[in-house]
């Protein structure tokens, strides 16, 4: 079975480690902070300039000062802090924050993400993606593997255009885990009950099969 | 007689022994936008409606001002920030990094009326920040390899390559605030410091609205965000709806 939006999101929470500052895009990565283990120390950062932002507020608690980056209301954690746009990315180029978690239209077997246009639609811009992407050294892609069409999202080379090159460093999809490696797409796992060949079908780009890919553990 | 100044050789014309702060402070949202014409740069603050000058962008589209370029993150929403602007056809381009919640906007980008500089949201605060801080330009890893570096100089600094951005030049900045003083002293609540804290400084003339302006030496010195001499004129906004985009609560259980 292919796995749903939030089983994307509890797989790549796997990925949070204790000590991480995190930076989640709009779709499937806001989902992540839902499923991060609640032993460890994370904070999660919001590049219109909060570090250690919390859960949406109760009803009539909201403060229209106080959003994330994809303009909702939110809440801050105790230690929580506010910042400025430019500090924002200047610790985010800085390389402080630790992991990068966002969605992606394509990503290309050298780690080129495609995430912001599509040539004869609306464009509505690029937000912060390029500066995270161009900056991060841990980014993970939560994206599916194919788009509603059948095609593969996974790709030899992007063909829309690019937001970022040579930065991906791990896929997280409906079907699989892998890693972005000189040589190519790496398979680490496979969603449970999906067979490798599903897998090798749906991944355009070269992808690289060894031994015996282990079914993702969830929970 | 005081510690500080000792006036040996200079007759005292007073019991005053100090200097007044400058003042900053403009009484009217009208005074405040004195100057502003056609075809000028403004910098505006916010992000989304985050933090958005107000009362300044009701202003803007009394005095009818047209050929605008304006340079903010967002480009509000269709009857709110500065989707009231568009709406007149007083803005000829816009400098943003995400344009995405409003319908006017959209129609005339496609239609051509409007100009569109997208621009990394990183790299359009550092914008803001480099000519705030009186830097010409700077490298940023932002957009190499995209259609965002095409004829930009690019360099390689230990085996990255980087991008070269200039400080944008703008004939006004203005900014909002949560608290000001009458020297221009700013202090900003929340998130809502965003793109106000980079711009403020960064143009030619800095406005800033207010909701609570006070005499100086009110506010504590230690919490001072940006310092009055980045400010040219502040004022206290007369309200502030401060419209919540995308209102998120979760269920208390």
């Amino acid at each position: 079975m292919a796995l749903d939006k939030n089983q994307i999101a509890k797989r790549i929470a796997k990925e949070v480690k204790d000590g991480y500052y995190v930076n989640l895009g709009i779709g499937i990565p806001t989902l992540v902070a839902n499923f991060v283990r609640t032993d460890i120390s994370v904070e999660f950062q919001s590049e219109n300039g909060v570090l250690g932002m919390g859960p949406f507020p109760f009803e009539e608690e909201e403060d229209a000062d106080i959003i994330n980056a994809g303009k909702q209301t939110i809440t801050t954690l105790p230690g929580a802090s506010f910042f400025d746009s430019a500090f924002s990315f200047g610790m985010i180029r800085s390389k402080k924050v630790d992991l990068t978690i966002l969605g992606a239209m394509e990503v290309s077997e050298n780690g080129d993400i495609a995430n912001w246009k599509i040539p004869g639609k609306m464009v509505k811009g690029m937000g912060g993606a390029m500066d995270l992407v161009a900056s991060a050294e841990n980014i993970i892609v939560a994206m599916m593997h194919v788009n509603k069409a059948g095609e593969s999202k996974v790709l030899k080379s992007c063909t829309l255009p690019l937001t970022g090159v040579g930065c991906v460093k791990k896929i997280v999809t409906e079907l699989a885990v892998m890693d972005v490696t000189p040589n190519g797409f790496k398979l680490l796992e496979r969603a449970p009950g999906v067979t490798v060949e599903e897998i090798i079908k749906a991944t355009e780009g070269k992808l690289i099969v060894e031994d015996e890919i282990p079914e993702m553990i969830l929970d | 007689m005081g510690f500080i100044k000792a006036h040996f050789f200079i007759p005292l014309k007073s019991e005053k022994q100090t200097n007044d702060m400058i003042k900053r402070k403009v009484n009217s949202v009208q005074e405040a936008l004195q100057g502003i014409t056609d075809n000028m740069t403004i910098m505006l603050g916010g992000f989304g409606l985050c933090g958005i000058p107000e009362n300044s962008i009701a202003e803007l589209v009394k005095m009818n001002v047209a050929n605008l370029t304006c340079i903010s993150n967002n480009a509000g929403v269709d009857d709110f920030g500065l989707g009231l602007l568009l709406q007149k056809k007083q803005i000829k381009k816009m400098i943003s990094s995400y344009v995405g919640e409003n319908a006017e906007f959209e129609r005339q980008m496609l239609s051509g009326e409007l100009e569109v500089e997208l621009t990394p949201q990183g790299t359009l605060a550092e914008k803001c920040r480099a000519a705030q801080h009186g830097i010409p330009a700077f490298f940023t890893p932002a957009g190499y390899g995209t259609e965002v570096a095409e004829g930009k100089e690019t360099r390689e600094f230990n085996g990255k390559m980087y991008v070269m951005e200039k400080a944008y030049k703008a004939d006004f900045a203005i900014v909002k605030a949560w608290k000001g003083d009458e020297a221009g002293n700013l202090i900003f609540k929340g998130t809502a410091r965003n793109f106000n804290s980079c711009m403020a400084g960064a143009a030619k003339i800095t406005i800033a609205e207010v909701e609570e302006l006070v005499p100086a030496g009110t506010l504590d010195p230690n919490q001072i965000h940006i310092p009055g001499i980045m400010v040219n004129r502040i004022f206290k906004g007369e309200k502030f709806e401060k419209r919540i985009e995308q209102r998120t609560v979760r269920q208390k259980a």
